[in-house]
């Protein structure tokens, strides 16, 4: 069981607090533009939570994942959107964090903990989404540089992001040995965004391409090794599941604590639905969904911050899970408003649209499958 | 320039409340905020420590929990914190809150002694004045504005038709309205900090008040009893098209003999 | 102290009139020295004090104490702290009245503070029950009423919400005794200026029609019609907190829990949702009229007069329809 301690309990309630005041009466608007919310951004680094993964001494605040977790559920609860700077941020930091030496660390970390740079992580292509073995992006080492060549898509934070963790072949014999993993500054050289995707949900987080022309990077900015990309693309993605799953865990929750309230308003037959058996089970099954979901999601966060081995499988099966109990309870929220649940002006269809990326992103829920029955069976 | 902000735990205002057997709160039952007049209170110290130099220290009376609502102020800014807890101060009237927080601020240093307008729970304004009473203090209440200059505090003070202009010399104990400013939200590392600053527990006999001053037994008031005022009826609901149901208001306030 | 069964009201003026919550007090003082066997007095300072002692005696003063001292106008609290303590000592009446304004409360918590009194704010009933005297507030967001009462003999303070009670003729002889208050020499607080608010037209704690408007009015520049049916009615402007918080309208117009209770005789809510936080504030208000457009909103549960619909439209067909019925 865990249990938080005082300064948790204190941040989720002020991260609470913030999120209800600032951001939930932002949400619709910011999901109604599609624009991306710098003042949510702007909020954000103001309150040190863009600040969450770094290091203190590079002027980070040093805080695990399990911390992290209870921050983007928060947020998520109100607006996915703006839950998703702060995944971002980590998500696109991790590979400097988990394989970046001293020099690249202090070069990027400052920045990037006080919010003035965002980051974003490249790793899908048109040709290689959960199959990244199929790579097409090349570097080629040339003299102090790599030279990149390709395109990359369905990145979050493109054209926002100052900071980009690419992936890239530098030996595509090698298959997934041959991946190498890059620090690419938005002003590099040949580095430019492309087309900008149009999406269901998470509205407000700009997703789109980015294409290398010929574009420079100093060999200053390899990640580890060449040929080490794939396992610190691996490891960032066993770091960063548990966010997705805790983002997953505040949309599901935002939608029954929505669904509950109104039930517990709205009047038919003489008396708020809420009393009517057929609702209260739905609650009472969104509850537990949403409960378990949360459970493995802590969990899984605890064990990376543990350090324990086998992350991979906890990992997967909290993003896996909670991406799935968020897809199902925003869908019955949305069912027990009836009519008005359909409309825009209430919140739930946008929870169900930015529910879905959950299933998705980061591995679709099928991957995460394969990973959790590869691991399994691998134990016996 | 150093700035005391007193600051009181009060029950959450949205929270349902009960009463336990003894026909007080049962603080049990609900959860604990900060009183939100005094997040203005502690933000205006901020502001001025900000401007001037100096310390930011905090006073509560209250229970051991309220080491939670200090943590909270912490985490905002505030330098440190006193808290005068003592189980013969459960039941304190405003005569004895005020007496307590005037004998402990007594042994702290300040300019300015910073409070919320009033309580959420009691709600009876009656301490800023109070505490400026026992310290020999001007009192400069329900502040929109407040600027310190030449050793002097000059506020705009909420009045019938908009503000007055008030000045006193410091030290000075002002009470501010909300709106004054907007208070900031505890960053993470504040929250961090907050659990490496000083935190005091002073004690009835660390101040010398003697235990049938305050509390239950020094309460100058008594609760006789409780009852629930008969809730308000459901009236009738319209839904028509909107000048009928112009029409029908305008002529509901004739039949209430209003118009 | 306080052995006298003499009931006082602590007076403010506005110009050379006395409040009008004064006037409530002084019916209410009058009622309560009746049936202890004593009488009422009030007491009144600042220019203007001796004018405003007929209207006094006409709803139950028996002696009116009036100081005309310009201080009292120019200081802050102190030297009305002063003339009223100095007063108490010398005449210990049973208890004293105070309308639950800034300044009373100020008042009411020095001269408390320095002798020693016990105080009951927020009262809405105060009884004389044999001896002692019970006073009744609302607790809890008014879901719960308090009875107290206090524990010695010396005066006991009363501060009383505004309406709590009827303003009647009671006319006693007019009787002025001249205070001279000797003043403490203490640092004090000076009033060196005053900066209007136009909006703060009505107050709300006075106003007998009170408009208001919550988030349901969808954009700050709406409040202009809440404003334009405040005028056909010649009513306060009120707020709910969402309004206040999202920057719509100041602080002073918030009624509710961390904001103003207030009696008017009609209350209308436009486009508020009648939270908890916000029922605490005007549930005892004679007549609740709620336009908003979600039949569910739980002000429908207790306004006398729920209307669902657009208040866009409604507001201002009502403003002109008040303008028409008023003119006719």
């Amino acid at each position: 069981m865990y249990r938080l301690a005082d300064a948790q309990r204190m941040l989720q309630a002020v991260v609470r607090e913030l999120a209800q005041e600032k951001i939930a009466p932002r949400a619709a608007e910011i999901d109604d533009k599609g624009e991306y919310p710098w003042d949510m951004k702007e909020l954000l680094a103001r309150q040190d939570l863009l600040a969450l993964p770094f290091p203190e001494k590079y002027g980070g605040t040093g805080s695990d994942l399990f911390t992290f977790c209870l921050v983007v559920e928060e947020i998520a609860k109100v607006c996915a959107s703006s839950s998703l700077i702060v995944l971002v941020q980590a998500l696109g930091s991790f590979p400097i964090l988990i394989a970046g030496t001293e020099t690249q660390k202090q070069r990027y970390f400052p920045k990037l903990a006080s919010g003035d740079w965002l980051a974003a992580f490249a790793l899908t292509e048109p040709g290689a989404g959960s199959d990244a073995a199929a790579m097409k992006t090349r570097a080629v080492l040339e003299g102090d540089h790599y030279v990149l060549n390709g395109s990359k898509c369905f990145i979050t934070n493109a054209g926002i992001a100052q900071v980009y963790s690419v992936f890239a072949m530098t030996d595509p014999h090698k298959g997934v040995k041959g991946i190498s993993a890059f620090i690419v500054d938005a002003d590099s050289p040949g580095f430019r965004l492309g087309k900008i995707e149009h999406k269901m949900g998470i509205r407000g987080s700009q997703t789109g391409e980015l294409v290398f022309d010929n574009c420079i990077v100093p060999v200053g900015n390899l990640l580890g090794n060449e040929g080490d990309g794939f396992k610190i693309a691996m490891m960032t993605l066993d770091k960063s599941r548990p966010g997705v799953g805790a983002q997953a865990v505040g949309i599901a929750q935002g939608a029954l604590d929505y669904a509950a309230r109104y039930a517990k308003e709205r009047v038919q037959f003489g008396a708020p639905i809420a009393n009517l058996q057929a609702i209260q089970f739905m609650l009472a099954d969104m509850a537990m969904q949403v409960e378990a979901a949360r459970c493995l999601v802590y969990e899984a966060a605890a064990r990376v911050d543990a350090g324990e081995k086998g992350i991979t499988m906890s990992s997967a099966m909290a993003k896996c899970f909670a991406g799935d109990v968020a897809m199902r309870v925003t869908t019955d929220a949305l069912q027990v408003l009836g009519g008005y649940g359909y409309m825009k002006e209430y919140p739930l269809e946008r929870m169900m649209r930015d529910a879905k990326i959950t299933q998705i992103y980061e591995g679709t829920n099928q991957i995460q499958r394969l990973v959790i029955a590869r691991a399994l069976l691998a134990s016996y | 320039m150093n700035i005391v902000v007193c600051v009181k735990q009060v029950p959450d205002t949205t929270a349902e409340k009960r009463l336990d057997a003894n026909l007080r709160l049962d603080r049990a039952s609900v959860d604990n905020i900060i009183n939100p007049f005094d997040e203005y209170a502690i933000e205006e110290g901020l502001r001025l420590q900000e401007a001037h130099g100096g310390e930011v220290a905090l006073l509560c009376m209250g229970t051991e929990s309220a080491q939670e609502t200090l943590r909270k102020g912490l985490a905002m800014g505030a330098d440190r914190g006193v808290l005068v807890t003592d189980p013969a101060l459960a039941g304190s009237d405003a005569w004895a809150t005020s007496y307590v927080l005037a004998q402990a601020l007594k042994r702290m240093s300040y300019d300015v002694i910073l409070c919320g307008m009033q309580t959420t729970d009691s709600g009876t304004a009656q301490v800023p004045g109070g505490v400026a009473e026992f310290l020999g203090l001007p009192q400069l209440t329900w502040a929109n504005k407040v600027e310190i200059s030449d050793g002097k505090a000059t506020i705009q003070r909420q009045s019938d038709a908009g503000y007055d202009v008030v000045e006193a010399p410091l030290p000075v104990v002002i009470s501010v309205i909300k709106g004054i400013n907007e208070p900031r939200y505890p960053s993470l590392k504040g929250i961090m900090q907050a659990r490496r600053k000083e935190l005091q527990i002073w004690s009835l006999d660390d101040l010398g008040i003697s235990q049938d001053m305050v509390g239950v037994l020094g309460a100058k008031t008594k609760v006789l009893g409780y009852s629930r005022p008969a809730p308000r009826a459901k009236g009738q609901l319209i839904q028509e098209d909107s000048q009928t149901a112009a029409t029908r208001i305008a002529d509901f306030l004739v039949q209430a003999r209003v118009l | 102290m306080g052995t006298a069964n003499v009931i006082w009201v602590y007076a403010e003026l506005s110009g050379k009139e006395p409040k009008k919550i004064a006037l409530e007090l002084m019916t209410k003082a009058r009622e309560l020295a009746e049936a202890m066997g004593g009488s009422a007095a009030a007491v009144v300072l600042g220019t203007g004090a001796r004018t405003a002692a007929e209207k006094l005696a006409q709803h139950g003063a028996s002696v009116v104490y009036v100081a005309e001292d310009e201080r009292f106008g120019n200081v802050l609290t102190t030297p009305h702290a002063d003339a009223l303590s100095g007063l108490i000592k010398e005449k210990s009446p049973r208890a004293v009245l105070f309308g639950a304004t800034n300044s009373s409360k100020d008042i009411a918590a020095r001269v408390s503070a320095r002798l020693g009194l016990g105080v009951i704010a927020d009262a809405i009933a105060i009884q004389v029950n044999g001896n002692e005297l019970h006073v009744v507030n609302p607790a809890f967001g008014g879901s719960l009423l308090v009875t107290s009462t206090f524990t010695d003999a010396n005066t006991a303070f009363i501060i009383a919400r505004a309406k709590a009670f009827a303003a009647e003729e009671r006319p006693q002889p007019l009787k002025i005794e001249e205070v001279k208050p000797v003043y403490t020499a203490a640092p004090q607080a000076r009033i060196t200026g005053a900066v209007a608010q136009p909006e703060a037209r009505v107050s709300l704690e006075e106003a007998n029609v009170i408009v208001s408007g919550g988030r349901g009015l969808g954009a700050p520049e709406n409040f202009k019609l809440v404003e334009e049916l405040a005028q056909a009615f010649e009513a306060a402007v009120g707020a709910s907190r969402a309004a206040v918080d999202a920057g719509w309208i100041s602080y002073p117009h918030q009624v509710g829990q961390t904001g103003k209770t207030v009696k008017p005789k009609v209350y209308i809510a436009c486009g508020i949702s009648g939270a908890i936080q916000h029922k605490v504030g005007m549930q005892t208000s004679d007549i609740i009229i709620a336009i908003n457009k979600d039949p569910d909103a739980p002000i429908f549960s207790f306004a006398d007069l729920g209307v669902v619909g657009d208040l866009h439209q409604i507001v201002p067909l009502l403003a002109k329809e008040i303008r028409k019925r008023k003119g006719a």
